[in-house]
């Protein structure tokens, strides 16, 4: 071997993408989502954002050295996790529990499986899962948007101390904004049959969780990451196209029941789900086939626990449950090889799924 | 008689130019998925330029797919440009042709390509060596059978020279059973940086319209269609300036995408038709050959000569006098760099392609028939590309263009289950590098697939 010459396999040029890349440009993309919900909901929304991301941040870096694994902390995975968590819960939920959702979402959610990758269920929403079974009230307790003390005074919920209930909050939020009642526009009209316009929806006047009331932001992030090819497009189509369908469908069954399929996009946490969730790559399927049908899946599953469940909402499960069944989408949707043009005369091929 | 779809509908009609029609969409001739990596291709303007002789070339007797050739001559013994110095062991097997007037100076083993030592002849060329052939008789062509045009195709050494290296004349002659109706003439030249192939259309369009008439005659095909990559309009002009009037050859524009010069990608592209799994490309009535390997049968056949020389692309960061240079069999590495001013220290040497090409592990190694191009390329930064597991972003399969799964694939090969992977096709996989090339993980999922495929033909 003649010195000074490098020995590579081909081939040996690359297009240039890293996960550090995809993944800091999913964070770039979540940052605009972060100021509004801040400039929304104030020191309360900034405080869980911080916290939450700082637990994920650190509860990574302790199982990289659990594991003794060089940092994966430049790969901003944990970051993600812990903005999404945090913008996926009330603004004003008290930091211990969402420091108990973040090391959760990492410990259960990603280190369990293996760190990056080998993870099944998107962390984040595994995380906001355990407290919302364990928190059901905190996680159900809301505060108004725009309060005018909002810079100035944190909600009473935030410094809850570590294991205590927090305290009932419906006096200080009437208090903070006249009229807030403290419902979400998915309970408004599931108990009391009343639709929030689309109107408020887009100005983010509705009672939601951090970041999900700026539907417009959403997809406006989501279409910056999909131009970029750091987001596969044909999920958010898939999830919110049949969700809106499925509406449809029952709105055409009994108008007077259902609302329609721009009230069922717009409100709760689908947007935030279709484009940040349900479109993270270890859990979502590869195949083209797959992807659309995993994407299907969580439109109609949402729409269903929204109108049949005992939830007001249903985005969380019906993304945890398609990424449960992703891999499986996986196996019956594999691509068909270039050249396989006897499919029907040959003997049953594993490769597309067929049963031996 | 097979038809062959599209294909033989289209043949029939007056090329229509892409742009000029209606639904340029339906009407562009490509494949699905594929990559598009940066051309690179800055020595297309650079006319085809003679090398001049190395003071030693060294000459590999397996040059080609098959039984390595037999030697002829015996160390001392003088030999004249374009004799022959070896002869084919077999069928499968091609000759070789001093590229030099010169004295055999050993035959012993020398360092290959990929490393192993192999047998070649040295041959010390005279400084008074000419560019004349003094070797051949030329052939009258038009009364040539079939089998004649055959065995002069083996007697020339020609072996395809789009870097398969598999003997020419073995390739043209159709298997058992099967007719071949159409010739597919390549000249799609998709690897990035290597524009030879390009030069050949442009200066050598008469060799390639005699090579295919030549080539057609043997493998007994209707018509020819010569499918080039739409970057080279200039090429595309020439070859249509240059084609015979009875309309039996074709020249059809294809979209530039990698790997669009394929065997299977190219042959769906021009006739909308899939080789099966495990056929070969005879069973759909097609046969598919370089476009500079008909040049040389163009040249070589009627001449009654041998391979002696091929057109080779020197580029990359590191050459200072990039260029396509007509380089004489048995030049070694380090001759030809020097001469186009490479420096050698701290780059890697690739030989072909970037995208499929192979490392030299020694400036010793010489350009053979089947070397396409010579690129140097500073090396990566050892810290880029940390290899993260498999994040399932799904970007492989959307490029590979045989339809595999190679995430799947590349989370079997990491755990060792070549039997699985074998259920999925893994038998399919040309290496073409488009999944490593998109890998944000940087999983060497070509190395991967290589080794796989070599522990499952062990078995």
């Amino acid at each position: 071997m003649t010195p000074g010459i490098e020995l590579r396999t081909s081939p040996h040029v690359v297009k240039g993408n890293s996960v550090e890349k995809i993944m800091f440009h999913v964070v770039l993309a979540l940052l605009p989502i972060v100021v509004f919900s801040v400039w929304q909901y104030g020191v309360s929304a900034l405080a869980s954002l911080v916290t939450i991301s700082l637990v994920c941040i650190g509860s990574e870096r302790l199982f990289n050295r659990l594991s003794d694994q060089t940092s994966t902390l430049s790969d901003w995975s944990a970051t993600i996790t812990g903005l999404l968590l945090a913008l996926s819960l009330p603004p004003a939920f008290p930091l211990w529990m969402g420091a108990v959702a973040g090391f959760v979402a990492i410990a259960l959610g990603k280190a369990l499986f293996g760190g990056i990758g080998y993870n099944v269920m998107n962390p984040a929403l595994v995380g906001r899962a355990f407290v919302q079974a364990a928190f059901p009230v905190a996680i159900t307790t809301w505060i108004p948007a725009f309060a005018p003390n909002r810079f100035n005074e944190f909600a009473p919920t935030t410094f809850t101390m570590p294991l205590m209930m927090p305290p009932d909050i419906s006096v200080w939020a009437k208090q903070a904004l006249d009229g807030f009642t403290g419902a979400t526009p998915l309970a408004i009209w599931k108990f009391d049959n009343v639709l929030a316009t689309p109107a408020d929806f887009l100005s983010g006047s509705v009672t939601a969780s951090t970041g999900e009331t700026s539907a417009i932001l959403i997809l406006l992030c989501g279409i910056y990451l999909a131009a970029r090819k750091f987001l596969d497009w044909r999920i958010p189509v898939a999830v919110l196209g049949s969700a809106a369908l499925t509406a449809l469908a029952f709105q055409i069954i009994d108008p007077n029941r259902y609302p329609d399929p721009l009230f069922v996009l717009l409100s709760g946490g689908l947007m935030l789900g279709a484009v940040f969730m349900a479109t993270d790559m270890s859990t979502s399927p590869v195949t083209p086939k797959g992807v659309w049908i995993y994407g299907a899946l969580i439109g109609v599953v949402t729409v269903m626990i929204r109108y049949f469940g005992g939830l007001t909402e249903g985005v969380m499960y019906a993304i945890l449950i398609a990424n449960a069944l992703a891999p499986l989408i996986d196996q019956v949707t594999q691509p068909r090889v270039f050249g396989q043009i006897k499919i029907k005369q040959a003997k049953p091929d594993p490769a597309r799924g067929d049963k031996t | 008689m097979r038809t062959l779809g599209r294909e033989s509908v289209r043949a029939a009609q007056p090329y229509q130019p892409t742009s000029m029609s209606f639904f340029p969409f339906f009407q562009r001739h490509t494949f699905a998925r594929g990559i598009h990596p940066d051309a690179h291709k800055s020595t297309a303007g650079s006319p085809i330029r003679r090398l001049p002789f190395a003071p030693r070339m060294i000459l590999p007797l397996a040059q080609h797919i098959g039984k390595p050739a037999l030697p002829t001559v015996v160390v001392g013994q003088e030999v004249v440009r374009g004799e022959p110095i070896a002869k084919p062991d077999g069928f499968v097997s091609l000759p070789l042709h001093a590229p030099a007037d010169g004295v055999i100076e050993a035959i012993d083993l020398r360092p290959s390509v990929r490393g192993p030592w192999v047998p070649a002849i040295t041959l010390r060329a005279y400084e008074a060596s000419t560019q004349e052939v003094r070797w051949g008789q030329p052939r009258d062509i038009d009364a040539m059978t079939p089998q004649q045009i055959l065995a002069a195709i083996q007697d020339a050494g020609i072996a395809g020279m789009g870097g398969a290296a598999f003997p020419a004349h073995a390739k043209l002659i159709p298997p058992k059973g099967a007719m071949i109706e159409t010739l597919i003439v390549n000249g799609a030249e998709c690897e990035p940086y290597l524009t030879c192939d390009h030069r050949v259309m442009l200066e050598y369009t008469q060799d390639v319209m005699l090579g295919i008439r030549l080539a057609m005659r043997a493998c007994g095909a209707k018509r020819a269609i010569i499918g080039v990559e739409d970057n080279k309009p200039d090429a595309i002009a020439m070859l249509r300036a240059g084609l015979p009037a009875d309309g039996a050859i074709s020249v059809e524009a294809v979209v530039t995408k990698y790997p669009q010069g394929a065997a299977d990608t190219l042959i769906y592209a021009l006739t909308g038709r899939e080789v099966p799994i495990g056929e070969r490309t005879s069973s759909i009535g097609v046969l598919l050959s370089n476009v500079m390997t008909m040049a040389y049968i163009g040249r070589l056949v009627p001449a009654g000569q041998g391979v002696i020389e091929r057109v080779v692309t020197v580029t990359g960061l590191g050459v200072a006098r990039p260029g396509n240079y007509l380089v004489p069999l048995g030049t070694p590495l380090r001759y030809l760099l020097d001469f186009a001013g490479a420096v050698a220290t701290d780059r890697q040497i690739i030989l072909g392609g970037p995208m499929m090409g192979e490392s030299a592990a020694s400036l010793d190694v010489s350009t053979i028939k089947g070397t396409s191009g010579v690129l140097v390329i500073p090396q990566p930064p050892p810290a880029q590309g940390r290899i993260y597991p498999c994040i399932k972003c799904g970007e492989c399969v959307n490029v590979c263009p045989k339809g595999l799964n190679p995430s799947m694939l590349g989370m079997l090969a990491a755990r060792g289950e070549y039997e699985s992977m074998a259920e999925y096709h893994i038998s399919e996989c040309f290496e073409c590098g488009s999944c490593s090339y998109v890998c944000p993980s940087h999983i060497p999922l070509v190395q991967q697939f290589r080794v796989a495929k070599g522990m499952l033909r062990k078995k």
